[in-house]
């Protein structure tokens, strides 16, 4: 018999540690967002309806889903239905992947217009516009990347589940890369009403 | 052991929650369409703050959590709240040189 250590409270409170970092590098760009939008006003307005509210709005609708999705596949596992757990991770994995197509799309639309950073015809708009637009693609850019990083950690979790590594008594992993995946939700939360929103 | 893990919460509680969200982004999807001048941005805000420790408490179980990560949170919003704090300190008064 081998004395196994164990503590799902101090787990459960190293990933809260780790997500108050990440709040901390994403609020970076908000900051950097916040002084410019008070330095450009006009251009933020104008930059902001260039944008395709359709896309930033199905993606919050998309992205609020997966966020409920994974939450039940918590409770799931702690009432021991498993089935039902793999199904709500592969379901969450399927809305993270269809917010990333949506974004290709998006992004396609856009750099075909000529705006994507480094692009001249973004340049000519004025410093206002381009900050925009650098900051969006930038902010964009590293909560897209943190979507898949969150999605491939999930699929990870749910094969350990399918192979009872994960169990109703001991769901840690789980309930921590739902805790990652809800802070990207919250990130997504603030960055579509600041950025496809402004009148 | 109990100490350890939480109760489940019962999928209507999500449910709820998941509309009450749904209802709040259509909330600033509207009034993003009205001009209230520079009140628009704190009204967004608002909003997605609201929408925030919806899912702080419910999804993310902070709710059923110890003090302990109640405090957390709250020491990182006031780190949070500095690090703006001072920023806009030096920015807005630059001018003024």
């Amino acid at each position: 018999m081998s004395i196994e250590h164990r503590d799902d409270t101090g787990a459960r409170f190293g990933m809260w540690l780790f997500l108050y970092t990440e709040v901390i590098l994403f609020s970076g760009l908000f900051i950097l967002y916040a002084v410019a939008l008070s330095k450009f006003p006009q251009d933020y307005a104008v930059a902001s309806h260039k944008l395709n509210v359709w896309f930033g709005g199905a993606n919050t609708l998309v992205l609020l889903t997966s966020s409920l999705t994974i939450a039940l596949a918590v409770s799931a596992i702690q009432m021991g239905r498993k089935k039902q757990c793999l199904t709500l991770c592969w379901v969450t994995i399927g809305l993270a992947i269809v917010f990333l197509i949506n974004k290709f799309f998006e992004w396609s639309a856009e750099i075909s217009h000529g705006i994507y950073p480094g692009s001249e015809q973004l340049a000519a708009m004025g410093p206002g516009v381009t900050s925009f637009f650098n900051l969006y693609y930038f902010t964009a850019g590293l909560h897209g990347l943190h979507v898949l990083i969150g999605a491939s950690l999930i699929a990870v979790v749910a094969v350990m589940t399918a192979q009872d590594k994960v169990t109703p008594e001991r769901y840690t992993l789980l309930e921590n890369s739902a805790l990652y995946w809800h802070l990207f939700d919250l990130v997504w939360i603030f960055l579509f009403p600041l950025y496809y929103l402004i009148l | 052991m109990t100490d350890d893990t939480h109760a489940p919460v019962p999928y209507r509680t999500f449910i709820l929650i998941w509309l009450a969200l749904l209802i709040l982004t259509a909330i600033t999807v509207a009034v993003s369409r009205v001009d209230l001048g520079a009140l628009n941005v704190w009204v967004a805000l608002g909003v997605a703050s609201i929408k925030s420790s919806l899912v702080i408490f419910f999804f993310m179980h902070l709710r059923q959590e110890s003090r302990l990560f109640k405090l957390g949170l709250l020491v990182m919003l006031m780190i949070l709240a500095v690090f703006i704090g001072m920023t806009f300190l030096d920015v807005l008064y630059r001018g003024a040189m």
